[in-house]
């Protein structure tokens, strides 16, 4: 590391990220553990250290619903939430997406109720995948802040609201060294905002006016789309955000010197026997369950799945076509199958002949603890039951399961 | 082939019309007695109040009051509001219009 490094929280590092796109409205409404990343935008703004419009609203819908009208009529947008928070704003996430905002929203990773919980898990940000938002999940505290400049030049490339997502507590709380960009560096990378419809009253519409199923022409007889031709346009975006992610990441790589990986990252996988996949910070410990693998004689190896939203289908292919065995931790779980990134990553295999076991954990809800050797030993327990011929394993890690 | 709708998210520019004919919507008709209606009675502008309930804007202030067919959808508020009892909705028949 060079240049201006100090040490941070992952909501610091996020707020510094906002402030050096230089962010023209902020909105939120404070909830644990994403509070102190927009407590410390406000301070900026308070001190006329960053020139933006913080608009304080009455709950998570609202800030969700101010960001849509700023993000319409032109400004760079930023909000954070966590949890409950995310939830309150469904609707609205729906709304920002369908209107084709580049809206940035960090989500610090919390898990939901009933019961209650502060900690930390996915379960949040996962069940918003539906909603037409890019995903990216953040395995540390320098990926966050890089992670939200990318954020911002891709979404306003391909006019789709970016989720970048980070574990609360385990790096929202935790103190890591981060390199703070360079200012001017960052304003040659992300070039000003221009929104794709320019609200005029010399021009006046009606922005998203009831759609009908068909197609239809208007009073100037232009054909108009129906609702299922723009939200086709919508899952075109998101499928074509993909390469807009890669060359992003590769770009940003090239300007400040580190590459996080697109959309997926791996380590230690070359010649591994068995592959762990996780996304954000389990995937980080995994890292560290492969070193104590690795010493005791065990190849193994780790895929970080970086964005969820588009999903690295073609990826997911290469980095498991030579897998002999696949464990995969998440902490999130789509009740009544298994986890929703497991799912994925079968659905992408399927077809393709690669024919790895795959062995699923939910592990980590509600921030139970997960460490490395854990870790490991799942891995371990995982591959002696392939070797007794059992290709399926759906189980919690740490868990009262009988 | 026609050119392809250029807008990401949908849109639509305030026009007459720009919600298709609403008037195909109607079930039951406003029909004017103009020896009833204050304005044709008093020959001068007066009352409008049809004209200023009407949620479609399709009514003309004018001498006579007019209703503009193709776009009333025969929600009856005219009817309603009107002070002189002006004007009466003729339910259509089944199937017919």
């Amino acid at each position: 590391m060079s240049g201006n490094v100090q040490i941070m929280t992952g909501n610091s590092a996020a707020a510094y990220g906002a402030k050096l796109c230089k962010v023209q409205v902020i909105s939120a409404y404070p909830i644990t553990p994403s509070t102190s990343v927009t407590e410390t935008i406000a301070n900026w703004v308070e001190r006329g250290e960053l020139k933006a419009e913080y608009v304080r609203v009455e709950s998570e819908h609202s800030v969700m619903t101010v960001c849509v009208a700023a993000s319409t009529v032109g400004a760079r947008v930023f909000t954070s939430t966590s949890s409950h928070g995310l939830l309150y704003m469904h609707e609205q996430l729906h709304w920002a997406a369908g209107s084709r905002l580049p809206i940035v929203l960090c989500c610090v990773n919390r898990g939901v109720g009933a019961p209650w919980s502060i900690f930390n898990d996915q379960q949040d940000s996962i069940a918003q995948r539906d909603t037409g938002w890019i995903q990216i999940y953040c395995r540390d505290n320098q990926e966050i802040i890089d992670s939200v400049i990318q954020a911002y030049r891709i979404a306003e490339e391909v006019y789709c609201p970016v989720m970048v997502c980070y574990d609360g507590f385990v790096l929202s709380h935790t103190m890591m060294p981060v390199e703070i960009p360079d200012q001017e560096k960052v304003c040659d990378f992300l070039p000003p905002y221009k929104p794709h419809t320019i609200l005029d009253p010399e021009d006046p519409r009606n922005i998203n006016p009831v759609i009908f199923p068909w197609q239809r022409r208007d009073a100037e007889g232009v054909l108009r789309d129906g609702y299922m031709d723009m939200r086709f346009k919508l899952q075109h975006a998101l499928e074509q955000s993909h390469d807009v992610i890669v060359r992003t990441c590769r770009d940003y790589a090239g300007l400040f010197g580190r590459d996080h990986g697109g959309m997926l990252w791996g380590y230690r996988t070359d010649d591994a026997e068995v592959l762990i996949a996780g996304m954000g910070s389990i995937a980080t410990e995994a890292t560290m369950a492969a070193d104590l693998l690795r010493e005791a004689g065990i190849r193994a190896g780790v895929v970080g799945i970086r964005v969820y939203r588009p999903f690295p289908r073609e990826e997911v292919r290469d980095a498991f076509r030579n897998a002999p065995a696949v464990v995969v931790f998440e902490k999130n779980i789509s009740y009544g199958y298994e986890g929703a990134l497991c799912a994925d990553i079968k659905a992408a295999l399927y077809g393709t002949g690669i024919a790895a076991p795959i062995h699923n954990f939910i592990a980590g809800l509600g921030g139970r603890d997960v460490k490395a050797s854990e870790l490991a030993e799942a891995v371990r327990a995982s591959l002696a039951a392939i070797a007794g011929g059992k290709r399926e394993l759906q189980t919690w890690l740490n868990c009262v399961t009988e | 082939m026609e050119a392809k709708d250029d807008n990401i998210s949908a849109m639509c520019k305030p026009a007459v019309g720009e919600a298709g004919k609403t008037g195909d919507w109607r079930d039951a008709t406003p029909v004017i007695d103009r020896a009833k209606c204050i304005a044709s009675v008093k020959n001068r502008a007066a009352c409008y109040l049809c004209w200023l309930y009407c949620p479609e804007g399709i009514v003309t202030a004018g001498i006579p009051v007019e209703i503009d067919l193709t776009y009333c959808k025969g929600c009856g508020i005219c009817a309603e509001e009107c002070p002189a009892k002006a004007i009466t909705m003729v339910m259509h028949e089944e199937g017919g219009k």
